[in-house]
Order: C-alpha cells, then sequence, then structure tokens
C-alpha cells in the first residue's frame, strides 16, 4: 500500500468520526461521492477505450454474408484459417512486419548511439543536437510524410520499400533516443567506474556493466520502434508507390467493404502484443527482484545466482 | 582509440542518427519549401520563380479547412485533457499496486492498428450499429438520427485515438507530486478543492503542456478521421494536403499548404508556452 493510499484511509476514518458528531465542519457528502465516482468513472473509460477492440475480435468470429462485416450474422473459427489463403492479405501483412523489423533494427542503433552520446558525454552542439531529436517528434505526421515525397520527386526516386523503410526509421529515432535515455539517465555511474577501478578496459565495461543496464531500454526502444512501424499508415501512405502495408491494405479494403480477415489479423497483432507487453513486464520483474536478491542475500551467496 | 583522439567518441556516436535525421528530415522540409515556390506542371517540370504569391493563394482557397483544423485540435485537446485528468489522478493517487495494470489497460487498445480502431468506431456509430440502432429501438432516438459523416464523428473519433497522449504525461507528472504537499494545504485549512485548485494543479501543469502538446500536433495534422468518420464537410487541412499531393499531384500548393500548417503548428505551440509558463518542453 502506498503512503497516498494509506492517508486516504486515514482521512476516510477521520471523517467517519466527524459524522458522529453534531458539529460538522465540512460535509463529507461530496467528497464520498467522489471517492465512489472516481473507480466507477475510470473503469467506464477503460470499457470505452476496449469498446473497438471487442468490436474488432467479436466481428473476426462472424460469418458475413456479402461483402459488408457490419452486421452479426453467425459463429465461426473458419476466418482464422481462411486469411492464410489470401495473398492479397498476407502479402501486405508481409511487408509490414519485414519494414517493421528492418527499421527497428536500424533505428534503435543508431538511436541507442545517440542516447549513450547525449548522456554519457559532454561534448560541444547539445542544443542543436537536442532540436534535431525533438522537432520530427513535434511535426504532424502528414508534413513529414508530404517532405519526402517532395525529396523523392524532386530526385526523381521511385518510391516503394526502400523510401518506405527510410522513412520508417527516420520516425523511429527520436523516439528510440528518448525512451533510452530515460533508462540511462535512471542508473547509477559508479557501477561502471567500480569495473574501471578493477581494471576494465572501457570496451569490457561497456560489455559487461552498461550494455546489460541499458538492455531493458533497448529493448522498450525496440519494441516501441516495432509497434510504430507496423501501424504506420499517414506517413507510408505518401511514399510507398505502389508498394502495399498492411494499414494501407485495409484503408483501401474498408471502401469495399472489409472483410472478417482484416479482424482475424488484427485480433492476432493484438494479442501478439498483448503477449509481448506481458512477457517484458514479467522479465522485467524477475530482474528486478533478482538484484534485490543480490542485495539482501549474504555476500557469499551472491555470485550463485544467475544473472539476466 | 588513442586517447588524444577520446573526444571524437561521441562524435562518432550522433553522427550516423543525425546524418540520417539531417538527409530525410532536415532537406525534405527544404525541399518542400523550394518547392512550394517553384511554378510548372508534372509534364512540364517545375522551375523555382519564387512564386510566394502561392501563400496567400492557398490560405485564402483553404482557409475553412484551415480553421476547422484548428477548431477540432482545440476542442480535442481539451476534451481529452477533461476526459484524462480524473483517471490519470485516480490511477496516480488510488491505483495503489495496480497501477501499472491500469495504466497498461489504458494503452492496451492502442498496440492494434489505428485504421482498424477508426473503422470499428465507423460501424459502432453506423446508423444501424449497436449504439445507434439501440437507441433507435426503444424510440429514444429518431429513426433519422445519425452520428456519422458529422463533426461530432470526427471528433469523437481524434478523442479516442489521442486520449492515451494526453493520460500518460499527466499521470507521470501527478505521480511525482508529493502527497504530504496536499495534506500539508489540508492541514492549513484548505478545502480539498482548494488544495487540488493551488497545490495539485499548478503542480501537474509540465504534464498538462506536455499532454496538450502531444494531442494537438498530431490532431490537427490527422486526416484519416476526417476521411473515415466525416463527410466532405468535415475535410481537415491534412485531407486537402494529402490530396492535393497524391490525387492532383499540385506539389507547389500542397507543399505550400504544409509550411503554413508547420508555421501555425510552432507559433500556436509558442504562444501556449508563453501562456502556460512551462519550460519543460525542452527538458523531458
Amino acid at each position: 500500500m502506498t503512503a497516498s493510499a494509506v492517508s486516504a484511509t486515514a482521512a476516510g476514518q477521520q471523517s467517519a468520526e466527524l459524522e458522529g458528531q453534531p458539529k460538522k465542519h465540512r460535509t463529507p457528502t461530496g467528497k464520498r461521492l467522489l471517492n465512489a465516482s472516481l473507480p466507477v468513472y475510470t473503469a467506464l473509460l477503460v470499457i470505452y477505450m476496449f469498446l473497438p477492440i471487442a468490436v474488432m475480435i467479436i466481428f473476426s468470429f462472424n460469418d458475413p454474408q456479402g461483402r459488408q462485416n457490419i452486421t452479426w450474422q453467425g459463429f465461426t473459427i473458419q476466418n482464422y484459417f481462411d486469411v492464410w489463403s489470401r495473398p492479397d492479405i498476407t502479402g501486405p501483412m508481409l511487408n509490414s512486419l519485414l519494414i517493421a523489423l528492418g527499421s527497428t533494427i536500424v533505428a534503435t542503433i543508431l538511436g541507442t548511439f545517440i542516447g549513450l552520446a547525449l548522456t554519457r558525454y559532454q561534448f560541444r552542439g547539445q542544443t542543436p543536437v537536442n532540436l534535431l531529436i525533438y522537432v520530427p517528434m513535434a511535426t504532424p505526421e502528414v508534413i513529414m510524410g508530404a517532405s519526402l515525397l517532395a525529396l523523392w520527386v524532386s530526385v526523381d526516386v521511385a518510391r516503394g520499400m526502400p523510401t518506405i523503410l527510410i522513412a520508417h526509421v527516420m520516425f523511429c529515432i527520436s523516439f528510440v533516443v528518448v525512451t533510452i535515455r530515460a533508462r540511462i539517465s535512471g542508473f547509477n555511474r559508479s557501477l561502471e567506474e567500480a569495473a574501471m577501478d578493477l581494471g576494465a578496459d572501457s570496451l569490457t565495461t561497456f560489455r559487461k556493466v552498461t550494455l546489460p543496464l541499458i538492455f531493458p531500454g533497448i529493448l522498450a526502444a525496440a519494441m516501441l520502434s516495432f509497434a510504430l512501424s507496423i501501424d504506420d499508415y499517414v506517413i507510408t501512405s505518401f511514399v510507398s508507390g505502389q508498394t502495399l502495408t498492411f494499414p494501407l491494405w485495409v484503408y483501401g479494403a474498408s471502401r469495399l467493404g472489409m472483410p472478417p480477415e482484416v479482424n482475424v489479423l488484427g485480433t492476432l497483432i493484438f494479442v501478439t502484443a498483448v503477449v509481448a507487453i506481458v512477457a517484458q513486464i514479467w522479465w522485467a520483474r524477475r530482474r528486478a527482484k533478482q538484484d534485490r536478491l543480490i542485495v539482501d542475500r549474504p555476500p557469499e551467496f551472491a555470485p550463485v545466482l544467475p544473472r539476466g | 582509440m588513442p586517447r588524444h583522439l577520446r573526444w571524437l567518441t561521441p562524435y562518432l556516436f550522433l553522427i550516423p542518427g543525425l546524418l540520417w535525421l539531417t538527409i530525410f528530415f532536415v532537406i525534405p522540409m527544404i525541399v518542400m519549401a523550394s518547392i512550394s515556390l517553384q511554378e510548372g506542371s508534372l509534364g512540364t517540370g517545375y522551375t523555382l520563380t519564387w512564386n510566394f504569391g502561392v501563400y496567400p493563394e492557398v490560405i485564402n482557397t483553404y482557409l475553412p479547412q484551415f480553421a476547422r483544423s484548428l477548431v477540432y485540435a482545440i476542442i480535442v485537446t481539451v476534451a481529452t485533457l477533461v476526459l484524462g485528468y480524473p483517471i490519470a489522478w485516480t490511477i496516480a493517487n488510488r491505483g495503489g499496486r495496480f497501477k501499472n495494470i491500469l495504466l497498461l489497460l489504458v494503452i492496451m487498445p492502442f498496440f492494434t492498428s489505428f485504421i482498424i480502431r477508426t473503422l470499428a468506431w465507423k460501424q459502432i456509430l453506423a446508423d444501424n450499429g449497436f449504439v445507434l440502432g439501440t437507441l433507435k429501438d426503444f424510440g429514444i432516438l429518431d429513426p433519422g438520427a445519425h452520428v456519422l459523416a458529422s463533426p461530432l464523428a470526427v471528433i469523437s473519433g481524434l478523442t479516442y485515438n489521442f486520449l492515451p497522449f494526453m493520460i500518460l504525461p499527466l499521470y507521470v507528472a501527478i505521480e511525482k507530486i508529493d502527497p504530504k504537499l496536499t495534506e500539508a494545504a489540508m492541514d492549513l485549512y484548505a478545502s480539498r478543492t482548494q488544495a487540488f485548485r493551488r497545490v495539485v494543479l499548478p503542480l501537474s501543469m509540465p504534464g498538462v503542456f506536455a499532454g496538450s502538446l502531444l494531442v494537438f500536433i498530431p490532431a490537427v495534422g490527422d486526416f484519416v478521421n476526417a476521411d473515415i468518420l466525416g463527410s466532405r464537410d468535415t475535410t481537415m487541412i491534412g485531407n486537402v494536403i494529402q490530396r492535393l499531393f497524391l490525387q492532383t499531384n499540385a506539389y507547389p500548393e500542397a507543399s505550400a499548404l504544409g509550411f503554413v500548417l508547420m508555421a501555425a503548428v510552432l507559433v500556436l505551440v509558442a504562444i501556449y508556452a508563453k501562456v502556460v509558463g512551462a519550460n519543460e518542453l525542452t527538458a523531458g
């Protein structure tokens, strides 16, 4: 229980005591109403957030008669088998996965190095570097897409997978830097100094101390990049040429009527993402617990524990 | 690396990433600026004529769409703030050990495609969908009532899609506030409302500021919600830019519009920063 929760219960008891007294300092009715309504409101909002997801999942099991998948016709799991024999859907999905994988790898590497430079080193020109990293995040996507298209048109480069990949790396870098930076600034520099004092050279220190410490940050940044890339519609629509990614395909198909297979893939992406996030949280918790064990236990047991 | 060259290390770390951002973010902006001042057509090619006249021209032609985008984005920012603040406060102060799970629940819907989510709203709000259909069956709504293709539908869609961008920074800011400060205010006979208004709210302003920017900027340039949930009468500036670039190939006009939008966003952000008085934008 947190300190604020303790104080909340304490305040609750106090107001309960006050109720019995004839002279009330302040009416607790409004307060009690607020206390009761906030959790209800939170629950309602969570339901609201999940409403479209629920619709997506439910209609992935629909058995529509025509092209439209809007009204409920009957339950089937056939869609989950049919989707794999629809190359018009799986092709764009594969493109999206390839682009997301490629841009995640490149953006994570480039962004991690920028993050390291910004947190570990003093150098001239921090302000323009920061500007270059933050301005893309403050730019509407439509402008990033439009300006990239302007570039490709003016140098006469055909649009396709490479231009999509370039664009995705570009908008992911800033998010990687911010994520890595938050992680690095949170850890204790003295651990690295200790390694250096014990005779490790800077490369060994980086490999054995720094990298394991910032690895959760790198992983989080990579997951964020992947999520941003696989879902991007706006920028991709400008630089895709004839290439279709999954969001582009869905958008185009929605004009003619969405087949339930779209809901199937949407559901599968959702489930995969949830599993990945839950696994990452579980892993981070386990690591944190291990770290605590190492501190708590008598020193002679510490080296026996496996390090993540 | 030799000791006397060690000062080079940070630059070596920075160069690849910054080069990427320069070539594929900064240079395209410059190219876009240059294209906006060119005249010609796709067939004959473009020549730079410093045609600044294109700017007043596009502003005059697309003023309604500009105004609409700004109004929608401001409404959406206020709506997400009003909807999101109580949630962020509740999770930060009442979440207990469920804090992370509650936060995860708020952002979880965003693990699905933005397009699919918006299409799902189209399905939910359809004239005979399960919300309007049910209300009509019970006679609560007029059988002719509809939500889709109205400004309300577009604003609701934008609000839904950008709400987590408001909740997360608000949560971070509120979570940081020491509960002892509120207790101190109450000990000094502040009412709960006063304690909130004079202590919690001012201390959470960095979150309000960051959240507003994270919502306003994507909302003002969005064209997906207006396209899927709106109609001809809800066209936003993003729709115009996309159409001019991808369908009519009117590159100079489209580039000029892009620039005006970018300038408008920067000016509004600067004014907002001045009014709110937050310096936290660059500190994060």
